[in-house]
């Protein structure tokens, strides 16, 4: 698999990421610029986490206008495949390029635990290493994170099969208390409608090895270099 | 509050915090009346902050010399040997002050200066502890405090990306008008990367890095020399503010250059900004230093000199560079998107000169500035020693002392602000903060482990300094080794009162004694630090009330493998075994607080040459790989670290009765020093080899269950530990 990290001004999480890519694909992920125009052929782009731009004007907005953005829009269009995780995410929702938007957490202070996510659909390069139902512990490390959508966009994500994973219980089931953030309908991640492109907030590649506490986070990469081999 | 459209003379000298014999001194270098300019730099320079004019001849009797050592005290942080041709660079500094007039940008900038500190040297920063102190619970103020203080800590540090991955809280009414901030990085370099701040090279260029310079934090390190009166509010323009995405791409930038051979020097631009980073550069060189303000970098208009030599704008950077790689410089600083300009070059003539618009605003000898900065032996008095504490009763019982104990504010469980620090970013943290006795963090493509605890029970040290000084110290130890590490060195940070008065210096005095003994007898040497005094409020009928002495230690160890290290969280079907002496000693103790409502007694005593045995014999027990969980016994005594382990691994233990001779609540909750609790498969093994290494040991109970289940035969579940234990900050902080 050959994959490529985008590296924003403020992207803090690009070395977990290229940790965890490594450990799975046996390669070096390429590290990208932000003002980059042009990718290199590449099988995956990754949007990592941190605070792109700071995130002053909201998480991600700013990033989603970087020159790379366009190119990274064309990779997907092309069919090409995009993981953005944490930061990513915001910022592939604010580039609009997956539904919805991220909000402040419901609790208004920044959260950083272990989180147990639901896996909704296993017919993905992104969902394959796991089981749907599969339940998987995660770190959140975020203060944006509260996923919205109007609740028309809500149903038919649903019923497209969009959601990627949710947060729950460690028998998955669903609960507020298991919802830190609060985010509608438990959505801790989704899909693009061609389900090439995934975002979510919790940090899989801060848990694929067990001295770092486990490796729940591990079938995610295990899956997309399975897709790519 | 900017420039003051007054003459400089004595009366001006003393509001900027001089004393009359300072001025003098001034005038005597000089040798006619200081601009403003220069009276500022002379301020600054000598405040308290800055020069440790109060401390230093105290700070010297310190040891800062092992053969693991590359830097002491004297450079922006320390720097150890971890193997591998890589070294730890660390140091712990104090943002007290700022904290009480603004608790989010007070620990933000705290954060932020102390990463800068780190990196400045050529270390990537790796981790972020902290050592805080609040008012009482009680206190309407505590509450505010508390929240800004750690958003703060968490908004700075998760935005950089470094992740924080320990430290210590503690409520005492002593802080009400006075929180201490204690901000202390780890970053990791080769050996043969480090940079210093020594300047050199006649006509090489000086370069201005980061963000803008603006208005704010002017004579924070003159605000920070100070009590608080009831003026606290006024101080706010004195209070820096932090912007973590610019401290981010600092980091990079900086990390690419260093990169390259382009560095001759480094140093952030801490407390009192321009002034004292080329002041300190150029004088530890040993040349002189001109500065052109008209290219500094200038968030606002109008800025005079003054300003701008005593603006304390955070996420700056003074560099001298080789002046054939300026440019390859200045293309890294503008990929980061950050101000780069050079603004001056080193001279021979060993003078600072400062011009502004045409004009020679500072001309100063950089020698005298140093060598004649103000020394003080100030008095000190004794502390009397505590009296004995007398008969007790056990009006709880030992059950019921539990309970409160680990729902106490000291003790209760501090998941409600470590959720708010973001612990695992980097990828590398093997033990994230509650889970064991140090955090562990994997040093990036090595299997090297660095183990990182801050340490001080303040109300020890107030009883009795010297003792509670080389506490601090021996728990820094003993928490390192409680993870299987070996302890290194520490960076300290000396919270004070104010040191005019002979009590406080007593206290520095003695708790600096204490922390050398333990230092020597452990081999565990000082290597960076930060000293702050005046932590003390002026009430309005005129008294004043100081901070419990609290010289905070920031400990560092390695583990040659971070796959050996160990947590607190205890295992079912494992004998619980106690090594060291127990006499059930309960003066200061937190169940004699908690219990009886008293702080009273002498502190328990400390024998280091016992506490070494033991703590080796701890470490080498697990690097054997025969320990399955440890946990040092430290305040609250042995049944709190017993509910610790159980809490943390949600397994219950069936406990033995304690020895004759010792009242029940004196051995659970009496908190005599150099013990740890060890979970092993056998039990008696350990206890035979501890026998023979001259350590006292005891099987303490077996491990099963979902309760604890006392020698009385009441058992209390871990459900109701955790809930007494969790209670505490949710009710102070989200009601």
């Amino acid at each position: 698999m050959k994959a490529g990290i985008v590296v924003f001004p403020g992207t803090n999480r690009e070395r977990d990421m290229a940790i965890a890519l490594r450990r799975a694909a046996g390669t070096e992920p390429a590290m990208l610029w932000h003002r980059d125009t042009e990718l290199p052929a590449l099988d995956l782009v990754v949007l990592p986490g941190g605070f792109s731009h700071g995130d002053y004007l909201r998480s991600g907005a700013m990033a989603a206008h970087a020159p790379i953005m366009s190119a990274v829009r064309d990779f997907a269009a092309r069919g090409g495949y995009v993981l953005g995780v944490c930061n990513g995410f915001q910022i592939l929702t604010e580039a609009e390029m997956l539904p919805g938007a991220l909000l402040r957490n419901a609790g208004m202070r920044f959260l950083s635990q272990d989180c147990h996510l639901r896996v909704e659909r296993d017919d993905t390069p992104f969902t394959r290493g796991w089981r749907e139902g599969d339940v998987f512990r995660a770190p959140m490390a975020h203060g944006d994170g509260n996923y919205v959508a109007s609740e028309e966009e809500l149903d038919r994500l649903e019923g497209e099969g969009q959601v990627a994973f949710r947060y729950s219980r460690a028998d998955g089931g669903l609960a507020d208390d298991a919802n830190p953030n609060g985010s509608a309908r438990a959505i801790a991640g989704v899909f693009s409608a061609d389900r090439r492109v995934c975002g979510l907030m919790p940090h899989p590649e801060d848990l694929v090895d067990p001295l770092m506490g486990g490796e729940d986070g591990k079938p995610l990469f295990d899956g997309l270099v399975e897709s790519f081999r | 509050m900017t420039t003051p459209a007054r003459p400089v003379d004595g009366a001006l000298a003393r509001e900027f915090g001089l004393s009359a014999e300072e001025w003098d001194r001034v005038l005597g270098i000089i040798g006619r009346t200081p601009s403003l300019t220069e009276l500022g730099i002379f301020s600054v320079m000598w405040s308290e902050h800055c020069s440790y004019k109060s401390s230093r001849v105290w700070l010297k009797t310190l040891p800062t010399e092992a053969p693991w050592v590359i830097h002491g005290p004297g450079e922006n942080a320390g720097v150890v040997d971890i193997g591998e041709g890589l070294a730890a660079i660390f140091k712990m500094e104090s943002h007290n002050h700022p904290s009480f007039i603004e608790p989010y940008q007070g620990a933000a900038t705290g954060v932020g200066g102390i990463l800068r500190d780190v990196f400045t040297m050529g270390a990537r920063p790796v981790a972020n502890l902290n050592a805080l102190r609040f008012g009482s619970s009680d206190n309407p103020n505590t509450r505010r405090i508390v929240d800004g203080v750690v958003r703060g800590v968490g908004g700075y540090g998760n935005c950089v990306g470094v992740p924080t991955v320990g430290g210590e809280i503690n409520f005492h009414p002593s802080y009400d008008g006075n929180p201490l901030v204690n901000a202390m990085t780890v970053g990791v370099a080769r050996q043969d990367r480090i940079f210093l701040s020594a300047a050199a090279g006649i006509g090489n260029p000086v370069v201005y890095v980061g963000s803008k310079t603006g208005r704010d934090g002017i004579h924070g390190a003159t605000m920070a020399s100070a009590e608080f009166g009831e003026d606290a509010d006024a101080k706010r323009p004195t209070v820096q503010v932090g912007d973590p995405f610019v401290e981010k791409l600092l980091i990079e930038a900086c990390l690419e250059l260093m990169a390259t051979d382009a560095i001759v020097a480094i140093q952030d631009m801490g407390a009192a900004g321009l002034t004292s980073s080329s002041v300190e550069m150029a004088g530890k060189g040993g040349v002189g230093i001109e500065l052109d303000l008209d290219s500094v970098p200038q968030r606002e208009r109008g800025m005079t000199a003054y300003e701008m030599m005593l603006s304390e704008s955070q996420e700056r950077m003074l560099i001298v560079i080789r002046p054939d790689r300026t440019e390859q410089a200045r293309a890294i600083f503008d990929k980061w998107e950050l101000d780069f300009a050079v603004v001056g070059h080193l001279t021979d003539t060993g003078h600072i000169v400062v011009r502004h618009q045409g004009r020679t605003e500072a001309d100063i000898p950089l020698a005298p500035l140093a060598d004649q900065a103000p020394l003080y032996r100030r008095p000190v008095a004794p502390t009397p020693a505590p009296a004995p504490l007398g008969p007790l009763t056990d009006p709880v019982g030992i059950e019921g002392a539990l309970i409160r104990l680990i729902g106490c504010a000291d003790l209760a469980s501090r998941a409600w602000v470590w959720n708010q620090y973001d612990s695992t970013v980097g990828g590398q943290t093997v033990r994230r903060p509650g889970g064991a006795d140090a955090a562990v963090v994997q040093v990036d493509g090595t299997r090297l482990g660095l183990a990182l605890t801050t340490d001080c029970t303040p109300r020890y040290v107030a009883a009795d300094a010297r003792t509670g000084g080389a506490q601090a110290v021996a728990e820094a130890w003993r928490n390192l080794t409680a993870v299987g590490a070996r302890p290194l060195a520490v960076t300290d940070n000396l919270n004070f009162a104010n040191p005019e008065k002979p009590e406080v210096m007593g206290q520095f005095a003695d708790a600096i004694t204490g922390m050398g003994e333990a230092c020597r007898a452990l081999d565990f040497p000082v290597v960076s630090g930060n000293v702050s005094l005046y932590n003390e409020t002026r009430k309005p009928d005129g008294t004043t009330v100081g901070i419990l002495p609290t010289p905070a230690i920031g400990g560092l160890g390695v583990l040659e493998d971070a796959s050996r290290a160990v947590g607190l969280a205890l295992r079912p079907d494992l004998d619980l075994v106690l090594l060291g002496r127990t006499d059930g000693a309960l003066g200061q103790s937190l169940w004699l607080r908690e219990v009886h409502g008293r702080e009273d007694g002498p502190p328990p005593p400390l024998d280091l040459a016992a506490e070494r045995r033991t703590g080796d014999f701890v470490r080498a027990r697990i690097g054997e790989g025969t320990v399955v969980a440890c946990h040092d016994v430290s305040d609250g005594g042995v049944l709190v670290a017993v509910a610790e382990m159980a809490m943390a691994g949600d397994v219950g233990c069936r406990l033995d009765v304690p020895p004759s001779g010792l009242a029940p609540y004196a051995f659970w909750f009496g908190e005599d020093q150099g013990r740890y609790l060890l979970a092993v498969t056998d039990g008696a093994a350990l206890i035979e080899a501890a026998r023979r290494a001259n350590i006292e040991a005891r099987l303490l109970g077996r491990s099963g269950g979902d309760g604890l289940t006392l020698p009385s035969g009441a058992t209390i579940s871990v459900p109701r530990l955790k809930t007494a234990n969790e209670a505490f900050f949710p009710a102070l902080m989200d009601r």
